[in-house]
């Protein structure tokens, strides 16, 4: 054996370690995968072996592997046994894996509880630091709740090393465990002035972001935080405190004049500002040497002082020659936009020769400040340049986003500043000359949104997009899969609807059912085909008004013949929707030859006016009362159909479903008959509230709020222009007309100076420079989007519901209530249903919801018992009487605890049956006799087991004199000091006020361990209340399974061979019906529950010891299905195997 | 918050990976070839900021860059972090890295990324800027290194050896190689 051990470390010494393997994958560029497949051989191969070393080594290579995109959660397992080891060089191997790969549906992580903890609690602070630090990178929900006590604890550790390190993982716990907020407050806050900085840094830091989510909750904090202002030295900090301060202050205006003082004093007293100046003065013309702490610092300054000086230096900065001062100085800009837009619109020169910039994202900053500074006056000249850069820009990325900025200028606050809208189609009829840019929906749903809202675009909208129709080859080329031909869609869809518009909608017609237009994707197909027959209706009905009725009756055989080949069509939108048409034209077609007049029934299927609906209405609608939208009507439909929903799915990118347009599409008959039926409903409704008689009529009668005033014009503006429309011209032409508007005023003002400007109202939201001068180019109504009767006006729908912080907006200056102390240790709290009085105030701060996994494994606890098995359940237990319970609540805590060895814990179960609605509850949890996890230790002693019980009470009253009693069987003892009877009592050491628990622990012997078996015994204690104190009893039995009296123990697989050897053993097998979890996870199982090490695992089948506390050996073959035990002693085996049966029989 | 730290070298080859949200294998690959992809493409004279690429991101997340010789070194942080703090937070990491490594070329962070890791741990933790003072960051790396070393202890002593013997036959050996562009060159930098 010694030999094999001699023989394993030079072995060791030839096995491949990261050097090597790094090396290798140099030496094969060639052929790196195929080496690295031999690599990952290799480390399966070793992570087999028991040697920990080997295993960490292998560990460390797959962490490299892990780096260049190689999958190795399958050695999560290893991992974890490479984190448990002793040694720290091991360890930190080990923690190091498990953050770059472990995430929270990693299953093996809530095997790690234990472990992490222990190292948290180590004597060595460097084992507590890793610990922390991986668990930084792999926290989960269950983690944070069962450790959160522990690190809050390591949050006042003697080093600081450890405390910073705490203090910052809090955040994490936080977020996946807010309940944990409130109870770690107090202590977070204290941090602030820890008298180390790099702990009050790291405090700083964690409220900081906690805050920035949250301001309100925090506001509390200010002045301790105006302290750490005016006494902290470190830039850091302080930056992170002006920070807070920046988000602070909108909440609480009186903090901002409070700030002047002590900002004033730090522009002084620190050297940032004239570091600053320095710069700006190119001292330092290095862009790497300034100090760059100190200069964000100075930034940080700028933007507390007052807007119009702070854009002034911030306008040094940009003009600055360093690109990153220039950078930061449009970013801080940008923050002053929202708030102060006037000042910073005065730079507009500044921000438009950045666009001009060599560095995109100097030129992206500029562009996204440009969005504030339009008005009325300058948007053409904008959006002019703008349009100069798209045609420069290279890259696809800055010119998309210089379309979609185009697209967001001209579009925001309702088309505020468009004052001539046959420019702006213009301009949108020129981006689709792009080429491949992802936008062309983009384009697409503003073409669909102007035509439809501004009624007096609509002509030329027509024409246009006839156009476009008719040079559609253009577009499609070869940029069909770019998007652009989205336009095509929304092009068709406007010269169909607003075919009365058309010049020649013969030719249009043409256009649309060109045999190319079956190369278009789906949906746009099918759009064309709909659109082709409104198109027919309107040709026909200009047809028919002639005396020549053949004209129209070759309109209609060129249906015929065109449709045929959408009919084809692989797509069902298209195919259903061209089939349905061609047997209407071939109909009417008929009638034709009839000499009878259809184009006025053909037009009425398509007649009425659609009305543009708000992007939100349908979230809007508010829930009649009564109705639930959760249950099903029917039984599920298949996943397909939901999709309808989808605000943004206005084109979706492939398949055919597309809601909105499509449902525009029902024809008015259709819709009237829904809208009578739905107000029938509604009359008949007594729950729904009616509105009062404003909404949607009054948007199609009368001209809504937003309309931009009606002038009467001149007709100076042409209202085409041939051919393409080029921008350019409108720009040119608007400049004419303001010219002549302007001039015409001034004579008019010449006439009559005391009427003018009485008449027309003034516009709130007027440019610089007199905006109200300049007048829409011709009458322009912009329809408002509809919403729904009585929606609801909240407009929170924005947040993000899945937003972690979310959960964390906690008042947190409350004081604390008892409830929500963290939860301590594994004494995990799993609470009985309370009643329905409790619940109302005095629980109400109870952390609100455990994780659904909790409920669950509360809820497998509780059918466990009424099997009346003996059960396990990770580390805890619980058993309810519950025919007994009456109104009290009760909480059953589980507790257990280590050896002091670090071995695994005996768990066992403890019974409570309670004959009164007794105010108290009970824990047990078992452990043996510490020191027998040491070998050598004198299994003599392996008689004694020690059960920790915790006491705890969930009453009002203060219980005392409380005794403990078991009735002792022949083969288990209470012990009980000396010279005390066997019936006697153990006094429990300790009263216990309401809302308190204590734990206290009691020695038993034990004879024989190889059956489990079952104690009875009761608590008697004393209730005291206010004006009287009574005496109860509470009755339950203790619970000492087999497992418990089981000892992790390693062993090696030579000595595990041997002992197999030695013929000693009784052989026992039992079979695992219907368990199908992975087999590392049934391994972890059982060295879990059963406390057993894993002595050779090869694939799937995987030795196993444990040893009792009276040294029996027990040794398990375990396979995927079954288990093969030998063990000295057959009827402990029975009783063993007989429980881990039972444990995966309830998973 | 930083949300990762990549480090890649002129070619794109990741040198160290550490993401602070959990991103699958093919998607972390992903990441760094756009990054890469975003990041090599700009000049030496342009801002070390770029938004975010639309993999990892979002409006609210930014990249911030420093290119040393051959490698880059880019954080991907969100707005509640000081751009040029995080420049500098860089610059100290890569100073802790030439000081711990002595004259750090790729070459030391190719074949040590574990000590990398380790470094980096003691500057970041979790995604939040645990240590900004070098001498702090210096110490706390040096401690564990010797506890590391004394643990090995005698066992270790072979393979430390046979490790030796390998290096010394082999042409590329990380200290061979000393020509001076592979180094990274750390401007020096005023305290703060």
């Amino acid at each position: 054996m010694a030999l094999k051990i001699v023989k394993g470390s030079i072995d060791r010494m030839f096995d491949k370690n990261l050097q090597d393997l790094v090396r290798g994958i140099r030496n094969h560029k060639e052929d790196e995968a195929k080496y690295i497949s031999t690599c990952i051989d290799e480390i399966k191969q070793e992570l087999k072996q028991d040697n920990i070393a080997v295993k960490a080594n292998a560990v460390c290579k797959l962490t490299y592997l892990q780096m260049l995109g190689y999958d190795v959660s399958w050695a999560a397992f290893n991992i974890v046994e490479v984190m448990s080891s002793s040694k720290f060089t091991y360890k930190r191997i080990g923690y190091l894996a498990a953050s770059q790969c472990f995430h929270e549906s990693t299953d093996v992580i809530m095997l790690t509880t234990n472990q992490i903890r222990k190292d948290l609690s180590s004597p060595n602070q460097y084992d507590t630091g890793v610990a922390l630090t991986g668990l930084s990178c792999f926290v989960t929900p269950d983690l944070a709740r069962d450790l959160a006590n522990d690190i809050m604890t390591l949050m006042s550790h003697t080093k600081p090393y450890i405390r910073k390190k705490a203090v910052l993982i809090m955040y994490k716990v936080f977020l996946k465990y807010p309940e944990s907020l409130r109870p770690a407050f107090p202590r977070l806050k204290e941090k602030l002035e820890d008298p180390d900085p790099g702990v009050q840094s790291a405090a700083v830091n964690v409220i900081c972001e906690l805050a920035r989510r949250n301001p309100k909750n925090y506001l509390s904090l200010a002045p301790l935080f105006f302290k750490l202002m005016t006494s902290s030295t470190n830039n850091w900090v302080l930056i992170k405190i002006i920070k807070l301060f920046g988000a602070l202050t909108p909440l609480e205006p009186r903090l901002g004049k409070k700030l002047i003082e002590p900002l004033t004093n730090l522009i002084h007293s620190t050297s940032a500002m004239s570091l600053l100046y320095e710069c700006v003065n190119t001292v330092y013309i290095d862009v790497n040497t300034p100090p760059l702490p100190s200069l964000s610092l100075s930034l940080c300054l700028y933007l507390s002082l007052p807007p119009q000086l702070c854009v002034q230096k911030l306008r040094i900065l940009i003009e600055d020659s360093d690109q990153n001062l220039k950078y930061l100085g449009l970013l801080a800009m940008s923050k002053i936009l929202k708030t102060h837009p006037k000042s910073v619109q005065s730079h507009k020169d500044l921000i438009l020769q950045c666009l001009d910039d060599k560095d995109e994202s100097i030129r992206l900053r500029a562009l996204d400040l440009l969005y504030g500074m339009v008005s009325k006056k300058n948007l053409m000249e904008i959006v002019k340049k703008l349009m100069l850069h798209v045609d420069k820009a290279e890259g696809t990325t800055y010119r998309d986003e210089l379309l979609t900025k185009i697209i967001d200028i001209c579009s925001q606050s309702n088309y505020q500043y468009i004052t001539n809208f046959e420019w702006y189609i213009s301009i949108l009829v020129e981006l689709t000359r792009l080429e491949g840019t992802r936008h062309g929906h983009l384009i697409a749903s503003q073409m669909l949104d102007v035509a439809i809202r501004v009624k007096a675009i609509r002509g030329f909208a027509v024409a246009q997009m006839a156009t476009l129709l008719d040079n559609a080859h253009l577009l499609t080329g070869n940029m069909q899969r770019m998007g652009i031909c989205e336009v095509l869609y929304a092009a068709a869809w406007i010269c169909g609807e607003f075919s009365e518009h058309l010049e020649n909608p013969m030719q249009t017609l043409e256009a649309m059912l060109r045999p190319k237009v079956a190369t278009l994707p789906g949906h746009i197909q099918a759009v064309y085909v709909q659109n082709a027959a409104k198109l027919f209706a309107t040709v026909l009905k200009s047809q028919e008004g002639n005396t020549d009725s053949t004209a129209a009756q070759e309109t209609s055989q060129l249906m015929i013949d065109r449709l045929p080949l959408f009919v084809q069509s692989a797509n069902l939108e298209v195919q259903e929707r061209a089939s349905c048409i061609l047997q209407l034209v071939k109909y009417i077609q008929k009638l034709q030859q009839k000499d009878v007049e259809v184009a006025e029934e053909v037009s009425a299927l398509f007649a009425g006016e659609l009305n543009p609906v708000a992007p939100k209405a349908q979230k809007k609608v508010p829930v009649p009362e009564g109705l639930d939208l959760d249950s099903w009507i029917n039984e599920p439909p298949s996943e397909s159909e939901s999709e309808d929903e989808q605000p943004k799915a206005i084109f979706a990118k492939e398949e055919p479903k597309h809601s909105r347009p499509r449902r525009e599409e029902v024809d008015e008959k259709e819709l009237a008959k829904r809208r009578e039926a739905r107000k029938q409903e509604q009359a008949n409704n007594p729950f729904y509230i009616k509105a009062s008689p404003s909404s949607q009529k009054v948007y199609q009668e009368a001209p809504g709020v937003e309309h931009i005033p009606v002038v009467q014009i001149d007709l100076s503006v042409p209202l085409k222009v041939p051919g393409l429309p080029m921008s350019d011209q409108y720009v040119k032409l608007e400049e004419e007309r303001r010219q002549k508007e302007r001039a015409e005023k001034k004579k008019k003002e010449k006439k009559k100076r005391k009427e003018k400007r009485s008449g027309r109202g003034k516009k709130h939201d007027s440019g610089p420079e007199s905006e109200e001068d300049i007048t829409p180019a011709h009458q322009v109504d912009i329809v408002t989007e509809e919403m729904p009767e009585n929606a609801l006006p909240s407009d929170d729908d924005d947040k993000d519901p899945n937003d972690p912080h979310k959960a964390l907006d906690i008042d947190l200056d409350k004081p604390l209530a008892d409830s929500e102390k963290l939860p301590v240790r594994s004494h995990r709290a799993a609470e009985a249903p309370k009643s329905p009085t409790e619940d109302g105030d005095a629980t109400s701060q109870e952390p609100k919801k455990k994780s659904s996994k909790e409920k669950r494994e509360k809820k497998k606890d509780k059918d466990r018992d009424r099997k009346k098995s003996s059960k396990h359940k990770k580390k805890k237990q619980k058993k309810e009487k519950e025919e007994k319970e009456k109104k009290k609540k009760k909480k059953h805590h589980h507790h257990h605890h280590h050896s002091d060895g670090g071995g695994e814990e005996a768990v066992q179960n403890g019974t409570v049956e309670e004959e009164e609605p007794l105010p108290v509850s009970v824990f047990f949890c078992f452990l043996p006799l510490t020191k027998v996890y040491d070998i050598q230790g004198n299994l003599q002693d392996g008689s004694q087991v020690v059960v920790s019980v915790i006491f705890e009470n969930k009453c009002d009253s203060f219980l005392k004199s409380m005794e403990f009693n078991v009735l002792d069987s022949l083969n288990s003892k209470l012990q009980r000091p000396e010279g005390s009877g066997p019936h006697d009592g153990l006094t429990v050491p300790f009263q216990l006020p309401p809302g308190v628990s204590n734990e206290a622990r009691f020695v038993f012997t034990v004879q024989s361990i190889i059956m489990p078996q079952k104690l009875k015994g009761t608590l008697t204690f004393i209730v005291k209340n206010e004006d009287s104190s009574t005496h109860e009893k509470l009755d339950f039995k203790l619970h000492f399974t087999c497992t418990s009296y089981l000892i992790t123990t390693p062993c090696y697989s030579d000595a595990f061979a041997k002992l197999l050897e030695s013929g000693d053993l009784k052989c026992s097998s039992v079979r695992l019906e219907g368990v199908n979890m992975p087999f590392h996870h049934l391994l972890a199982r059982i060295c879990f529950h059963h406390h057993f090490s894993v002595v050779e695992r090869i694939d799937s089948c995987a030795s196993m010891y444990s040893r009792s506390i009276q040294g029996h050996h027990v040794c398990l073959l375990v396979k995927t299905v079954s288990i093969d035990a030998k063990c000295d002693e057959p009827t402990l085996l029975g009783n063993v195997l007989d429980e881990i049966k039972q444990t995966f029989s309830q998973c | 918050m930083i949300k990762a730290i990549l480090i890649f070298n002129n070619h794109g080859k990741p040198r160290l990976i550490r993401f602070y949200q959990y991103f699958a294998e093919d998607m972390q690959q992903q990441i760094i070839r756009e990054t890469f992809h975003l990041v090599s493409k700009r000049d030496d004279n342009v801002c070390n900021f770029l938004e975010g690429g639309s993999l990892i991101g979002g409006s609210d997340y930014k990249l911030i860059y420093r290119h040393y010789a051959t490698l880059y070194f880019v954080f991907c942080v969100d707005s509640s972090e000081s751009e040029l703090g995080i420049l500098d937070l860089i610059q100290v990491f890569v100073e802790t890295l030439d000081k711990c490594f002595e004259n750090v070329c790729e070459l030391d962070l190719i074949f040590h990324m574990d000590k990398v890791h380790y470094i980096l741990q003691e500057v970041v933790m979790g995604g939040m800027v645990l240590e900004t003072n070098m001498n702090e960051i210096t110490t706390q790396v040096d401690v564990q290194n010797r506890m590391e070393k004394s643990e090995g202890g005698l066992s270790a002593a072979p393979a430390r050896a046979v490790s030796a013997v390998k290096n010394m036959n082999l042409p590329e050996i990380p200290r061979n190689i000393n020509i001076g562009d592979i180094n990274i060159k750390v401007p020096s930098l005023s305290p703060f």
